[in-house]
């Protein structure tokens, strides 16, 4: 964990908010498939976004690289004093199995690409941090390059799994990274941005990771400020000044961490009302009470829609007013989360069921199991 | 030391020379006008015989989907069917035209169908999303199937009738004046916040889908009424209720009232009038035109 | 010694108004007003005003004015008129002069240069009115981690957790002991703290034997420095205990009640004989330093069963983030910060008007350090000194704090009108006294409404604020800097504030 100094809040620069469209979809028997679905959806929803934010994750697409930590590097202004840094860097630290730019189409017009390149690493600890867990080596790394090598930014740090992400539409950010031709994944998520703050900022787009953790979020935190102090506490340091950081963060601190699962995970970002909690019996209210005077500061307030993934699980989450929409569907091993009910359909016309849940009630699909038919119970 | 926070800082100025280059070279992007095609390279979408006309929308964007129903509207058409519909929006607002006609959707509407509407009939053979009948004037919505958030929004004449069920913040500001007043009919139940800060209209909820004990799980319903009724069938509890509710029991004219809606709903989705009007309807109604005089010191 | 000094105040009645109805005779502590039955005219007597403003009030005719006297000595921006007074006062006595109520002097309020956020376009406002806006707030230690089991459905809490006290907004009354204050005016703070479902605190002065059951469980009673009042029930029916260190009006001294106020009640609450003077000393004298602190602390936890958080008071001094980040370390559930403008029955006045820091600079400092140090979580902050509104609240609570103390408020709702003679024991208003037949002036039924009119209008100005920001509950506002902006502030001042200038 690396210890430094915090500044003071003045000098930070103002976040950005997300007004966005978000897409997501998981085959629950693992099987993998292409992006077509997801460009297609995402593409529907164009208005929900401006041209200036797009991103893709997915997961399951380097078989054969499957065992190491694949790191996607972006090297802002191609930057090549900053990649000779992030090499000697990764060089001292990890064994590098194999390195490369990733593939990109250059025909396509975009507004300043940065270099964007691939390492797959495996962690080479010295004597003193053989006690550190693999996970743990890898987030203080990270950490590391996003705050001190100028010009560099890790955008996605798990295992078998990818981040791609941009200025621009996002079916352009598909057709730059040849996402369609070259990647299968079992899970795709997708997000299209609509910046004010940060307009050419490559780092502010969707998906925001940290391991494989992604999240793309639809919404303003207002409680961002709250949520990032207490972050702090823990080691994780905002850098790509957006306020969807703190989920990906708290979802990492919350899960990873401290073991909690989704469903007490969604009840602190997403809480119910005290005079709900007043009327449930002994035993839950008790536990609604004690998260929400723990997890006080991780309470995300303002309006939210999230999709969070990481390997074998799927959720989507909204706040707790539920001032974002949201709608869940599935047919057959398939299913989706969508920021319109439209885009669904746009992919797959027929579906088995559609379902919209209430807010703070997450929507969790997990790998060889129908527990995302839980949720229905509580939706319209 | 370069630190985190100041790498973010100093991008934003080189950054913003060369965006602005690149808007100057490629133009603004309008994601909601770039790309849209004059009206008279979609017309092969459009089928015109006599009265009625049929508009195929798909991969047609939000703008062209309702200029083609315009012409198709001036040119005289008084039914119109799209098809291949899927999420295109606003369906049904550029019609404010002396004639009157009746679309038909399939089979998924986007954002705000009906807003604005103006005394056109609308139905809807799928799921519609959010803002049904935004601040609807006058004329008839029927969705066979479920809508999304804030429908009849600020509504404030004509008829909405939705199948199944509906999200949060159904029927918020709806309101009634001098002899015109909106009715929403909802067959399933409703999420939080249902009929908020009401000030007129009658807005009725059926229950249909819930099991014989279930109680709706709306909460804060009513909450800042001060106008306008709404009749429930079905279970709630007190605590559900906002506070500035009132619950009473249905006299005569609140059984002719609800009767009327009923069957009208009933016809639209063959469902059984008389099975409906069985069940236990209670009544909500605001207990002061003025819930909030005492907050305040003057 | 002949006196030199010039009145504060002069009385002005208009004699076309006046009825002779002798109500500012009776109702005036300081003997001003009488009626000369010959000539049937009301005369004052301006050297022994006070100016504070009862007569004016209650006279039925509105004959009476009450400002400052028009005397003046040459202007001179130097020798202002109070130093002249307060110089004379000492030439003619050789004492420490006293004053009450909290500084007046022009530091700068930096409350008044810190404006609030609003939420438009990319967030909505929410509603205050008609959707919920939760202020409830916990006081008390919070664990690192929550260890839960799951077992299917169920989830079960498996951490011990230490105790935590609930208020319904985050304002909670400051400590004003019985002594300083009238029983009266003690009991109407409790009523409304009961009411309202905050709490209050006893201050030094004990909580008498009859509120202890009623009012125990509102209560945050103080183990200051003179341990006046300190029985094993007094700890054991409180809702929190707090260790008096310090406060803001009066840094590095203890509390000083003259023996005339110590009457026959308090004598028996405080646990003293009747008329001797109750001197609480300087320092606690078993807390010399910091792991005497610690010491203590787990000793009142002891006492009471580890069931109820232990709170330290201290004044807001210049290193208050390096004390701060010892309390915690020292096992302190709460810390509570008294700043420059804390009020006071009695204090030097020279060491109210120059000793400690404003308390918005104390707060994030303290607030910062001790995240810095990955310990803010293990206390609540409490902030008191000089909050006079609303606004104040949010935005110490945006700055870090957890809930805030409100003294000077409380007493002005309840008729205070500051003019700092707290230390006569001859308050006009019932408050600040034990003479019988001045606090028989304060009928606790109707002080306390005041007092619940007080929180209630407050805790709905904080919501309708927070809906204005788009936060639904003040849990998200707690530490969020993002939401202020400083206005007319120097950039030192931002600095150690943590909020950008408004526009950046």
């Amino acid at each position: 964990m690396i210890f430094r100094k915090i500044d003071s809040e003045r000098r930070q620069p103002n976040k950005e908010s997300q007004a966005c469209g978000l897409f997501g979809v998981m085959n629950t028997s693992g099987e993998r498939f292409g992006g077509e679905m997801a460009i297609t959806a995402i593409k529907n929803i164009k208005v929900r976004g401006n041209g200036l934010g797009g991103g893709f994750a997915v997961y399951g697409l380097y078989p054969e690289y499957r065992d190491y930590y694949a790191l996607h590097v972006m090297f802002q202004n191609r930057n090549q004093e900053a990649k000779r840094k992030v090499d000697e860097f990764l060089n001292g630290h990890f064994r590098i199995v194999h390195d490369e730019e990733i593939p990109t189409d250059e025909r396509v017009p975009l507004f300043s690409p940065p270099l964007c390149w691939r390492y797959f690493v495996a962690p080479r600890k010295r004597p003193e941090e053989e006690g550190v867990p693999d996970d743990e080596f890898v987030v203080a790394r990270v950490m590391h390059i996003n705050c001190h090598i100028e010009d560099a930014y890790v955008f996605s740090s798990g295992k078998d799994m990818g981040v791609f992400k941009g200025v621009g539409f996002p079916e352009e950010i598909a057709e730059y990274f040849m996402l369609d031709k070259l990647y299968r994944g079992y899970i795709w998520t997708v997000h299209s941005r609509f910046p004010t703050n940060t307009p050419g900022w490559w780092g502010g787009a969707h998906p925001f990771n940290i391991l494989d953790w992604t999240v793309v979020h639809n919404g303003e935190i207002s409680s961002y400020g709250t949520n990032k102090r207490f972050l702090e506490m823990f080691g994780y340091y905002c850098t790509l000044y957006t306020d969807t950081e703190v989920m990906a963060y708290a979802v990492d601190l919350l899960m990873r961490r401290q073991g909690l699962p989704i469903e007490v995970v969604a009840k602190i970002f997403a809480p119910p009302m005290w005079d709900l909690i007043a009327h449930m019996d002994g035993e839950e209210r008790r536990l609604y009470t004690v998260l929400r005077m723990v997890y006080a500061p991780l309470l995300i307030n303002g309006p939210f829609t999230v999709i969070v993934a990481h390997h074998n699980e799927m959720f989507g989450l909204t706040d707790r007013i539920r001032l974002r929409p949201i709608t869940a569907a599935a047919r057959g091993d398939f299913v989706f989360l969508s920021s319109e009910e439209a885009a669904i359909r746009a992919v797959s016309p027929e579906v088995d069921l559609a379902w919209t849940p209430s807010g703070g009630e997450p929507v969790v699909v997990r790998l060889h199991t129908r527990d995302h038919l839980k949720s229905v119970a509580r939706s319209i | 030391m370069k630190t985190g926070n100041w790498k973010c800082w100093e991008l934003k100025e080189r950054e913003s020379e060369g965006m602005a280059t690149v808007s100057a070279r490629l133009g603004l992007r309008d994601m909601f006008m770039d790309g849209v095609r004059p009206v008279r390279e979609l017309l092969p979408r459009l089928y015109l015989n006599g009265q009625t006309a049929e508009i195929d929308g798909a991969g047609l964007k939000h703008k062209e989907v309702n200029d083609l129903v315009r012409e198709a509207a001036l040119k005289g058409a008084r039914k119109i069917v799209l098809r291949n519909i899927y999420g295109q929006r606003y369906i049904g607002t550029r019609l404010y035209l002396p004639a009157r006609v009746e679309i038909e959707v399939h089979s998924n509407p986007g954002n705000d169908l009906g807003a604005f509407l103006n005394g056109h009939k609308i139905t809807v053979y799928g799921n519609a999303q959010d803002g049904v009948g935004n601040t609807m004037d006058g004329g008839e919505i029927v969705v066979h199937g479920r809508a999304g958030d804030i429908v009849a929004m600020s509504m404030r004449g004509g008829k909405i009738f939705i199948r199944d069920n509906v999200g949060y913040r159904t029927a918020i500001h709806m309101k009634e004046y001098t002899g015109k007043v909106p009715v929403l009919v909802i067959g399933g139940t409703a999420q939080d916040f249902f009929g908020e800060y009401m000030a007129g209209g009658i807005v009725i909820l059926l229950g249909l889908g819930l099991g014989e004990n279930e109680r709706h799980r709306a909460h804060y319903i009513g909450t800042g009424m001060h106008g306008g009724v709404i009749y429930l069938r079905g279970r709630v509890e007190p605590y559900q209720l906002g506070r500035e509710v009132g619950v009473l029991d249905l006299d005569e004219n609140d059984w002719q009232i609800v009767r009327r809606y009923v069957d009208e709903y009933a016809a639209h989705f063959g469902a059984d009038a008389d099975r409906i009007l069985a069940g236990k309807f209670q009544k909500l109604l605001p207990v002061s035109k003025r819930p909030y005089g005492k907050i305040y010191a003057y | 010694m002949y006196s030199y000094l010039l009145p504060e105040f002069t009385v002005v009645r208009r004699e076309d108004r006046c009825i002779r109805c002798r109500v500012c005779e009776r109702q005036c502590a300081e003997g001003v007003h009488h009626l000369d039955q010959n000539l049937d005219r009301m005369f004052s007597a301006e050297e022994k005003c006070v100016g504070c403003q009862r007569c004016v009030v209650f006279c039925p005719t509105g004959a009476l004015y009450v400002r400052p006297h028009p005397s003046e000595y040459r202007p001179n921006y130097n020798w202002t008129r109070e130093r002249f007074q307060d110089l004379k006062k000492q030439a003619e006595t050789g004492g420490v002069i006293l004053t009450g109520s909290g500084n007046d002097k022009p530091f700068r309020v930096y409350w008044d240069h810190l404006v609030l956020n609003a939420s438009q376009v990319t967030n909505p406002s929410i509603d205050p009115l008609r959707e919920p806006m939760e202020l409830r707030t916990f006081l008390g230690r919070k664990p690192d981690t929550l260890e839960l089991e799951v077992q299917g459905d169920r989830v079960s809490i498996k951490s011990e957790l230490h105790p935590n006290v609930v208020i319904e907004t985050p304002i909670v009354f400051s400590a004003m002991s019985y002594g300083a204050i009238s029983y009266q005016a003690f009991k109407s703070l409790a009523m409304a703290a009961k009411e309202f479902g905050t709490l209050f605190n006893t201050g030094e002065g004990g909580l008498p034997r009859d509120m202890r059951a009623e009012y125990g469980p509102h209560a945050i009673v103080q183990c200051a420095s003179g341990r006046f009042g300190v029985d094993p029930e007094y700890l054991n029916c409180a809702a929190a205990i707090e260790i008096k260190i310090g406060q803001g009006a009066k840094p590095g001294i203890g509390g000083h009640l003259p023996g005339e106020k110590v009457s026959n009640s308090i004598a028996r609450t405080r646990m003293i004989p009747e008329g001797t003077d109750a001197l609480s000393p300087a320092p606690q004298h078993d807390i010399y330093s910091i792991e005497d602190l610690s010491m203590l602390i787990y000793a009142l936890k002891e006492a009471t069963n580890y069931e109820k958080p232990v709170s330290v008071k201290i004044a807001a001094v210049h290193n208050v983030a390096a004390i701060a980040s010892g309390i915690v370390r020292a096992g302190a559930d709460i810390v509570a910060i008294d700043g420059l403008r804390g009020g006071t029955g009695a204090a030097p006045k020279i060491i109210r008007d120059n000793v400690g820091i404003p308390i918005e600079l104390a707060l994030a400092a303290v607030d910062r350090r001790l995240r810095e140090e990955g310990i803010r979580h293990k206390c609540s902050i409490l902030v008191a000194g000089g909050f006079r509104c609303s606004a104040d609240v949010l935005k110490a609570i945006a700055l870090g704090a957890d809930a805030v103390y409100i003294g000077s408020a409380a007493l002005v709702a309840m008729g205070c009108t500051l003019c700092q003679k707290c230390y006569t024991g001859r308050c006009a208003w019932g408050i600040c006294t034990q003479d019988p037949y001045l606090s028989k002036r304060i009928n606790p039924e109707i002080a306390s409404q005041r007092l619940v009119n007080l929180l209630r209008g407050w805790s709905h100005e904080i919501k309708e604020m927070l809906g204005g920001m788009g936060i639904n509950a003040i849990e998200s506002v707690r530490g969020n800097r993002e939401h202020l902006r400083g206005v007319g502030l120097e950039d030192w001042e931002l600095e150690v504030l943590g909020v950008k200038g408004a526009g950046e």
